[in-house]
C-alpha cells in the first residue's frame, strides 16, 4: 500500500512539473523493466535499450495514468510494447539480411542432436540453455513476446493481450506455437513422453 | 485440439498456465495414463525453461537515470505549451483573426457589430497576427520534424500526436474564421494542414516505417509544408504593417 501511495506522490510531483520526482520510479521500477526487457530480448544492450525506451514513453504518457490503477502494472504493459517493438524491428532488419528465422529457420531438430540427455539431466546446465536459447531465437518476435509474458512473467492471455495489442485467441495461439518450439528444442514430445511413462 | 478421447495439447497448455477453458482437464487426466504421461513430459519441458531463466543483474539506477534525465527534459520542453492556455489563446486569435481578413481583404464578411476602437483593435490585431505566425510556425515544425524523421525503424510518435492534438482545434478555429471572413484560399491550406494533423494525432502512437513514409509522401505530395510556409509569411507580413500603427496607438 505504502509503494503504490509513494508511486503515486511521485507521479503528482512529475505531473506539477517536477521532473526530478520521475527518479523516484525509475529507482522503485528499474529492476522490474530490467527484469522484462532481457527475458524478452536475450541481451543485457537491448534490455538497457528498453529499459530507456520504456521510461521515456512512460514520461510522456504520464497524463495517461490512472491513479486507481497500479503504476508498476502500467508501466510493465509499456516496458513489454517497447520490448516487442524492438523484437520486431530486429526481426525485420533480419528478413532485410536475408536471414531466415521463425518457421523458416533451420529444422530445430537439425540444431538439437536427437539423442541428447533429456530434461532432468539437463536441468541448470549449458546444454539445456543452449536448447532453450535455439527455441527462443526460432520464435517470431509475437511468439517470443507473447511466449515469455505468460511463462516467465506469469501474466494472463488477458493483460498480453493488452499489452501486446492483440485479442486472447491470437495470444493463445502465438504461446501454443512457441510452447511447440520450446519442446521440440528440448528433445521433442516422443523423447518426452517416453521418459515420463519410463 | 482434443480428439474426443484425448486432451490436445493447447488444452494441456491452457491448464499448466492455469488458464480458463479447460476445465475438466484435471479430471481426465487423472483417469487417462496416455494423456498424464503427454501432460507429463510437458510440465517437465516448460518447468526445465523455468528453472532455466537467468535472474540479470540489477541495472545501474544511476546509469539509467543520467541516460533518461536529457530525454525527459526535452519531452518536458515540448510540453511547454500548457494546454489550458492554447485553446482559448486559439478561440479568441480566431474571433479577431475573423475580424482582422474582414479589414484586410475587401468583399469579406462584415465585422463584428460591437467593432473594437481602433486602439483596441490595433493591439488585438497584433496578438492576432502573432498568434496564428505561432500557429503555423508550430505546424511547419511538426511538419519538418515527420518529413525529415529517418523510415528506416518504427518510432515514437508519442511527443509529436500530443502537438498535433494541440495544434488541430487551434487550426479547426483559425479555419472557420477563414471561411467566415470569406478566404477561401487559407481556409483550404488549413483544412489540409488540419486533416495531416488529425491523422497525426488519432493514429498510432508507434509508426512503423511503411506508414511512416506514406505520411511523409502524403505531406510532400501536396506540398504542405511549402504552403504552409507562404500562409506564415503573409502573416508575418501583415503584422510587420500592423506593428507602426499599433504603436502609434499607443503613445
Amino acid at each position: 500500500m505504502a509503494d503504490a501511495e509513494a508511486d503515486i506522490q511521485a507521479v503528482a510531483r512529475v505531473r506539477s512539473g517536477e521532473v526530478a520526482a520521475f527518479r523516484v520510479l525509475v529507482e522503485r521500477h528499474s529492476r522490474a523493466v530490467h527484469r522484462l526487457a532481457y527475458r524478452m530480448t536475450g541481451n543485457a544492450h537491448d534490455a538497457e535499450d528498453v529499459v530507456q525506451e520504456t521510461f521515456l514513453r512512460a514520461f510522456k504518457r504520464l497524463d495517461d495514468f490512472e491513479e486507481r490503477a497500479q503504476f508498476g502494472s502500467w508501466l510493465h504493459r509499456i516496458g513489454a510494447n517497447c520490448a516487442y517493438d524492438l523484437l520486431r524491428s530486429r526481426s525485420r532488419e533480419r528478413a532485410r539480411r536475408f536471414e531466415p528465422e521463425g518457421e523458416d529457420a533451420v529444422p530445430i531438430e537439425q540444431t538439437v542432436p536427437s539423442d541428447a540427455p533429456g530434461p532432468e539431466r539437463l536441468v541448470a546446465g549449458a546444454e539445456l540453455r543452449r536448447r532453450v536459447d535455439a527455441a527462443m531465437e526460432r520464435m517470431s518476435a509475437l511468439e517470443r513476446a507473447a511466449f515469455t509474458l505468460r511463462h516467465l512473467e506469469g501474466r494472463t492471455i488477458a493483460e498480453i493481450g493488452e499489452a501486446l495489442g492483440l485479442d486472447a485467441s491470437a495470444a493463445k495461439q502465438s504461446i501454443f506455437r512457441a510452447v511447440r518450439k520450446v519442446r521440440a528444442a528440448l528433445g521433442g514430445a516422443a523423447a518426452w513422453t517416453e521418459r515420463a511413462g519410463a | 485440439m482434443s480428439d474426443g478421447l484425448h486432451l490436445g495439447e493447447e488444452d494441456l497448455v491452457l491448464h499448466y498456465y492455469g488458464e480458463v477453458g479447460a476445465p475438466a482437464v484435471a479430471e481426465h487426466l487423472a483417469a487417462c495414463q496416455k494423456c498424464r504421461a503427454e501432460w507429463d513430459a510437458l510440465r517437465a519441458a516448460l518447468d526445465a525453461v523455468r528453472a532455466d531463466a537467468e535472474e540479470p543483474a540489477a541495472p545501474d539506477v544511476e546509469r539509467v537515470w543520467s541516460r533518461l534525465r536529457p530525454g525527459l527534459e526535452a519531452a518536458r520542453r515540448r510540453r511547454a505549451w500548457p494546454r489550458a492556455v492554447l485553446p482559448p489563446l486559439a478561440a479568441a486569435a480566431a474571433l479577431l483573426l475573423a475580424f482582422q481578413l474582414g479589414r484586410h481583404w475587401p468583399g469579406t464578411a462584415p465585422p463584428p457589430s460591437a467593432a473594437p476602437s481602433a486602439a483596441d483593435a490595433g493591439g488585438r490585431e497584433r496578438i492576432l497576427l502573432v498568434a496564428v505566425g505561432d500557429h503555423l510556425e508550430r505546424t511547419q515544425m511538426l511538419l519538418v520534424e515527420l518529413t525529415n524523421a529517418p523510415g528506416t525503424r518504427a518510432r515514437d510518435i508519442g511527443p509529436e500526436q500530443q502537438q498535433a492534438e494541440e495544434l488541430v482545434s487551434a487550426s479547426r478555429l483559425y479555419r472557420q474564421a477563414a471561411v467566415q471572413a470569406g478566404e477561401p484560399g487559407m481556409a483550404s491550406v488549413l483544412d489540409e494542414i488540419e486533416r495531416v494533423l488529425v491523422e497525426v494525432a488519432r493514429g498510432p502512437e508507434t509508426l512503423q516505417p511503411a506508414a511512416l513514409a506514406q505520411l511523409q509522401k502524403r505531406i510532400e505530395s501536396r506540398g504542405l509544408l511549402f504552403k504552409v510556409r507562404v500562409l506564415e509569411s503573409r502573416m508575418r507580413r501583415e503584422q510587420k504593417k500592423e506593428a507602426p500603427l499599433s504603436g502609434a496607438s499607443v503613445s
